[in-house]
């Protein structure tokens, strides 16, 4: 078998971003964002076990400025995971697959990310 | 490459004809098992912001929490490790590289599941 004479699919940059394809790649970018903030998670973790300085430590540094916005942009990473993964799950059962509904739930997807990390640090702030 | 060996035989063992949807089922095996114990993780968020050291170590102490967080640390660290793991076969395309990341990366996510659960089990056995 010949395999080096094969046609290639086209590359990604020949196609033009799509919502749905914008949407696929977020959730990759999204899921290796929170693979990154489980350090915070481990910290956090090791911090309460070790005793109540260096609890309060890690309460200052997750109070700090830069810090904040990285939770807060981790919240809406993990809301998205979350609502895009149940939407992938839904995929995996052969429903919602045409356009139209790929569309919509994309688009109810992005809303509720952003409503419900609103909410959390609505509350929390 | 020409081969006289029979296309089916250079498959099997290999790839999808052996265990290529174990990955695929254990993605979504361990997804759907982050679905409630993420919204539990969201519940904890809120009762513990804003809440001093000893109602921490209090809500992670109980059993019923504890178990929680051991389950949401080794099933966060599966599935990433599973995610990171095709994201790094997608994109990196020198070989010594690749293997490099895929050992850093599946070692990084056992690190993190352990010392995340011997510290979820120190607070849980201290009380």
């Amino acid at each position: 078998m010949e395999t080096n004479q094969r046609p290639l699919s086209p590359h990604l940059q020949v196609y033009r971003p799509q919502w749905t394809s914008v949407l696929s790649i977020l959730h990759r970018i999204s899921g290796v964002l929170l693979s990154v903030g489980t350090v915070l998670m481990v910290a956090w973790l090791v911090a309460l076990a070790q005793g109540e300085q260096a609890y309060q430590s890690m309460i200052g540094f997750m109070s700090a400025p830069l810090v904040l916005v990285a939770l807060v942009g981790w919240t809406l990473a993990l809301f998205y995971h979350l609502l895009n993964g149940i939407r992938h799950l839904l995929w995996d059962t052969g429903t919602m697959l045409e356009l139209k509904p790929a569309r919509a739930s994309g688009w109810m997807v992005v809303f509720l990310a952003f409503v419900l990390t609103a909410i959390v640090w609505g509350g929390l702030l | 490459m020409k081969t006289l060996r029979n296309p089916l035989e250079r498959a099997i063992n290999h790839g999808s004809a052996g265990s290529g949807v174990h990955h695929w089922w254990a993605q979504r095996f361990s997804a759907i098992l982050l679905v409630p114990l993420t919204l539990w993780l969201v519940w904890t968020l809120a009762v513990l912001a804003g809440a001093d050291y000893a109602a921490a170590r209090d809500w992670i102490a109980s059993p019923w929490n504890a178990s929680m967080a051991v389950l949401l640390a080794g099933s966060t660290f599966y599935h990433a490790r599973l995610g990171m793991q095709v994201v790094i076969e997608d994109y990196v395309h020198q070989r010594a590289l690749e293997v490099t990341l895929q050992i850093l990366v599946a070692a990084a996510a056992l690190l993190g599941a352990i010392v995340s659960m011997i510290a979820i089990l120190k607070v849980a056995f201290a009380g």
